[in-house]
């Protein structure tokens, strides 16, 4: 058993959070906050405070990186010293340069990247404060961010984790859930097509447990999905 | 640094999967031959090398005597490196890891982790003073496809190898081996898929990856539970073929373990 443990994390058929095992937490995102980025995004998400940020299609630095055909995606996900409990030492760890990787490559399948050969579309995520589920949170702000840039996609990319709790499949675990839960399932999908861009779990699932969480996360991608369409309308208008 | 793929050689693999085939013959859910040998490395606590195919991979445990962390005072201490070493691959350069090295080691390290195949508990001396520290370290020598599934393999057969080394007033003797192995509760394998086009296919080799859409690891404990997953490439599955690659893994992850040397007591 770890420090801290709650004895139990379900309680009466509710969460200790008081939310229902299908419920997002409160999601609040708004398109646009910053002056110098080609496009942002700020995003609230129970606990947690993300900015995204994007720039470009730029000139490529170093240009050895540059591809003839198609636009490169660079994007980096950071967390604040000050986003989790512990102080974090700034700079990149090992966990933020998988998240790093794996959300390139959540967002990259929607970006029209071979519209603009030989240039980069940067994305800078950065994690001010940290409540689990904050690579869903980085994901789903981005996507927002590179809309808000104008940079053509095929869709959206929403994120949501499913996992288990106290035996349970619940949406969107909160920290204290994350910390002493049995399994985390993050998913990112095109809502459009279906197609899921980002799958990463651990913890424990049987088959049928995983197929359970798996659809629940998507539903949840598909809550967000609403939300973030109206941060952009709020922005920009029309239906 | 990514290597340059001919068309024509992207289009072969492709046109070769649709008439259900694959270009070194074999078939879909069909593993490369795999051999494990264990007990590589004489100055490391257990080690091993995995071969799947032409991929080579060399896992060395190393255990050491440390403090456990603040939040787990009666835990042991795991930790998964990887070294995508510039002898394996021309595209593997020297260096501070790159983001497909940590990948890596963190997918095997889940897998490890999240199977609970070791008891950590077990590897506690003193709580909340000193714990047992394992490192298991993951040398890729040769490098022909999936990784994933021969870097865990490696880490589990090098964990099941190894012995505990002599302790002597809080010092470790490395030099003599006692007889004591690490407390080993479950097996846990991973197995990888890549997606290539509309075929879904089982341990791809390098060809196969460089032209692939998406891959896909699981990893399964003995019992067929799932215990780490990640999706790579840039690349979507709909969820029918996550479900597939699930049910299509399992069966795979059985014949995987199959490798491991672990003697039940």
């Amino acid at each position: 058993m770890k420090v801290g443990e709650p004895e139990r994390l379900i309680i009466d058929g509710k969460r200790l959070d008081g939310r229902a095992f299908d419920e997002l937490r409160p999601i609040k995102i708004e398109a646009g906050v910053l002056k110098r980025a080609d496009g942002s995004a700020y995003l609230e998400w129970g606990g947690n405070k993300v900015m995204a940020a994007c720039y470009g299609p730029r000139e490529v630095h170093p240009r050895h990186l540059a591809r003839p055909d198609s636009a490169i995606l660079r994007c980096i996900y950071n967390m604040a010293a000050f986003s989790v409990s512990d102080r974090k030492r700034p700079g990149p760890d090992r966990r933020s340069v998988e998240i790093s990787k794996v959300t390139r490559e959540a967002l990259e399948h929607v970006v029209f990247t071979h519209l603009f050969p030989r240039t980069a579309i940067d994305v800078f995520i950065e994690i001010l404060q940290a409540n689990a589920g904050t690579r869903c949170s980085g994901i789903t702000a981005a996507s927002v961010a590179l809309a808000d840039a104008g940079i053509p996609m095929a869709d959206l990319v929403p994120a949501c984790a499913a996992g288990k709790v106290g035996g349970e499949i619940v949406l969107d675990l909160n920290d204290v859930e994350d910390n002493y839960g049995e399994a985390d399932l993050p998913v990112a999908i095109t809502p459009k097509k279906g197609e899921v861009t980002l799958l990463q779990m651990d913890g424990n699932f049987t088959r049928e447990e995983f197929e359970k969480a798996f659809k629940l996360a998507i539903k949840g991608c598909k809550k967000v999905h609403k939300i973030q369409k109206e941060a952009l309308r709020k922005k920009y208008g029309g239906t | 640094m990514y290597d340059l793929i001919a068309e024509i050689k992207r289009d072969n693999i492709i046109q070769t999967l649709k008439a259900g085939k694959r270009v070194d013959n074999r078939g879909f859910d069909e593993y490369r031959p795999i051999a494990v040998e264990v007990g590589v490395g004489e100055k490391a606590e257990g080690s091993a090398i995995v071969q799947i195919g032409k991929t080579r991979v060399m896992a060395g445990v190393k255990l050491a005597i440390g403090e456990p962390f603040p939040d787990m005072p009666n835990s042991g201490v795991l930790t998964t490196n990887a070294e995508l070493r510039p002898l394996a691959s021309p595209t593997f350069e020297k260096g501070p890891p790159g983001e497909d090295t940590i990948e890596l080691a963190r997918v095997v390290d889940r897998g490890i982790r999240e199977s609970e195949c070791i008891d950590l508990e077990k590897l506690c001396r003193v709580e909340g003073e000193e714990v047992w520290i394992v490192f298991i370290d993951l040398h890729i020598l040769d490098y022909d496809g999936n990784l994933f599934d021969a870097c865990e393999l490696g880490a589990i057969s090098a964990l099941v190898d190894t012995r505990l080394p002599k302790v002597e007033d809080g010092m470790i003797i490395y030099k003599e081996k006692t007889d004591e192995r690490l407390p080993i509760k479950d097996l846990p394998v991973e197995t990888t898929f890549a997606k290539i086009g509309d075929n879904i296919v089982v341990d791809p080799i390098l060809d196969e990856e460089q032209v692939m859409d998406a891959r896909l690891t699981v990893a399964y404990t003995k019992k067929g539970d799932i215990c780490a997953m990640q999706k790579g490439g840039v690349g979507t599955f709909t969820e029918k073929e996550i479900l597939e690659v699930i049910d299509r893994g399992l069966e795979k992850s059985k014949e995987l373990r199959k490798h491991i040397p672990f003697k039940e007591v």
